[in-house]
């Protein structure tokens, strides 16, 4: 096959992050691996959710979670190793259209976020029965989610100067929308203000689908969701395409 | 002959600075072209906006045609670009870069002309060798080969022979040279007068971001410098040469146009009876144009 800006940009970011494996899919798949010891450990024999066990409850979500931050680590950071280098260049002289750019960087953010999220899966799998009673939401979400964080990671990538700014839209905006989503517990557990919160919390949908994938139950309907993750996306893709158009930072 | 590149009224400005203030130049489909300039001139800018690097605030582009804003896909699939930082991609080897740059454009399986590039820039026991390890110079040459994977019709480089061995740049400029030859367009930015001398039919001038000189290499050398007669003597010259002369470190310097003045000006030295210990006859040089009309024209920045 005849290869195009698309094919290339898109082969080259999922290279980029092969080729440093193990600092960018054993290094995550490790750390979630840890995060299920010892939550197991502590919680296991005090919690049931939805009537699953916790570690079985909590796999799904450690999943997603490495899903996420994977595919938003992609993209963010080779855009702003990019431009810090001023390699950028090499991607801005060729004949690539903004459509194109989007969507190589986004594929190989939900590439990433798939591998990562298939490492965790097998490496945790062990520790409790898991079903996969609709397997074809674990599908779309992982795909839906890894994309909506890979398209966050654009947007940080192309607006952060330096790494100290993309560091804080990291710790300020996507380290705490995924914890408080419902990886390590359900919402129905929370006081009702939390819950009523967390409703407003894209990323809560996004592993609550995901999980309904494993369990056939979640706190949502997948619908709902999938409803809400949907429009999530088509925002945030229609203004990283905004940003693209325009050559914001990139061609300024 | 057609345009290959055409500018029109191009502005650009960074908050307070005009980088670029209403430059026109058109450049012939095969020129060889200079565009000099002091530090901050614009030239890097105005290659920029050529490019699709940045956008100008006002005028037009176009390379081959196509103008580089609403047909930008075609306008860069013309042109090759090396640009003036020394920027690579320490994720991947020469051949690798080389073959990922390739396929941006669209192209498959370019081996062969990849190859000729390498062997023709010196690259050829690089080839998999891992950017990092490339030296400063080297990777100066993998820019050159990156900008030329898609076999462009059109060239610019911004500075190729900034920090670069002797062997290289003659190694470079045969390629470039031949690549001229065979029809593509040069554009060239360098500090190396000589170079743009020897290589350049047509140069324009830059200063704060606006054209303060553009002809061709041989008429600025003509209308802007002059050809000298430079002597030591045992005794001083006959008063009426020492007036339109200059002095320095023991050397008079007499300027003159033609060849035919040279005998009379010896002739009149000869007779006041001044022996002439040494001579020699300085040929009007680029350098002297450039600092000549950045003196003279244009408006300080
Ligand atoms: N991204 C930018 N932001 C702010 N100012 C800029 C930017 N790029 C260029 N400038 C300014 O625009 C002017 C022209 O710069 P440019 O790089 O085009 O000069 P140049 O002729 O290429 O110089 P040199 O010979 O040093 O490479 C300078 O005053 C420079 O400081
Ligand atoms: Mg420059």
């Amino acid at each position: 096959m005849k290869p195009s800006g698309f094919s290339t940009l898109l082969y080259k970011e999922v290279l980029r992050f092969w080729k440093v494996g193990f600092q960018t899919v054993a290094a995550p798949v490790l750390t979630a691996l840890l995060y299920l010891l010892i939550f197991s450990h502590v919680l296991e024999a005090h919690v049931q959710v939805h009537g699953v066990p916790y570690t079985a409850f909590l796999i799904p979500g450690l999943v997603m979670m490495s899903v996420l931050q994977n595919a938003f680590a992609n993209t963010s950071s080779s855009l702003i190793q990019s431009k810090v280098t001023g390699n950028i260049v090499f991607v801005l002289l060729p004949p690539i259209s903004y459509h194109e750019f989007y969507l190589a960087y986004v594929l190989a953010a939900v590439v990433r976020g798939l591998v990562v999220g298939s490492g965790v899966l097998l490496v945790t799998c062990w520790f409790a029965p898991l079903q996969f009673a609709e397997p074809q939401w674990i599908i779309v979400f992982a795909v839906m989610g890894g994309a909506i964080l890979g398209s966050l990671g654009v947007i940080a990538g192309i607006w952060a100067d330096k790494f100290d700014q993309l560091a804080a839209f990291q710790n300020f905006l996507i380290m705490p929308l995924t914890f408080l989503s419902g990886v390590f517990y359900s919402i129905a557990s929370l006081p009702v203000f939390w819950q009523q919160v967390s409703h407003w919390n894209p990323v809560f949908y996004m592993i609550d689908g995901f999980r309904h994938g494993f369990f056939g139950v979640s706190d949502a309907s997948p619908w709902t969701s999938l409803a809400v993750v949907s429009v999530c996306l088509v925002i945030l893709a229609s203004f990283t395409l905004n940003l693209l158009k325009r050559g914001y930072k990139l061609r300024a | 002959m057609s345009v290959a590149i055409r500018i029109q009224q191009v502005s650009k400005r960074f908050g307070t600075v005009q980088a670029l203030d209403g430059v026109d130049l058109d450049i012939q489909q095969g020129e060889f072209f200079g565009l000099l300039g002091p530090n901050g001139a614009g030239k890097t800018t105005l290659i920029s906006a050529l490019a699709g690097l940045t956008r100008a605030d006002g005028g037009k582009i176009s390379v081959m045609g196509h103008d580089v804003q609403t047909d930008y896909r075609a306008a860069r699939r013309q042109l090759g670009v090396v640009p003036q930082e020394l920027v690579f991609d320490p994720f991947f080897s020469v051949r690798e870069t080389l073959k990922i740059q390739s396929g941006y454009f669209g192209i498959d399986g370019n081996d062969d002309w990849i190859d000729e590039i390498l062997e023709n820039l010196d690259l050829t026991s690089k080839a998999n060798a891992n950017m990092r390890t490339l030296s400063g110079g080297m990777k100066r040459r993998v820019l050159v080969a990156q900008a030329l994977v898609h076999r462009p019709p059109v060239i610019v480089l911004d500075e190729p022979t900034a920090g670069v061995d002797v062997e290289l740049r003659q190694t470079l400029w045969r390629f470039i040279r031949r690549l001229n030859e065979d029809g593509h367009t040069i554009v060239l930015t360098t500090h190396y007068l000589e170079e743009a001398e020897s290589l350049c039919t047509r140069i324009a001038m830059l200063k704060a971001g606006r054209i303060v000189a553009l002809d061709t290499t041989a008429s600025l050398l003509r209308s802007f410098s002059t050809h000298t007669l430079r002597l030591r003597t045992n005794g001083s010259l006959p008063a009426a040469l020492v007036a339109g002369s200059g002095q320095s470190g023991g050397w008079w310097s007499l300027p003159f146009d033609r060849f035919d003045e040279v005998e009379p000006l010896l002739a009149k030295i000869r007779a006041v009876g001044c022996v002439i210990d040494d001579l020699e006859i300085g040929k009007p040089d680029l350098e002297e144009v450039f600092v000549r009309v950045m003196q003279g024209q244009g408006r300080n920045p």
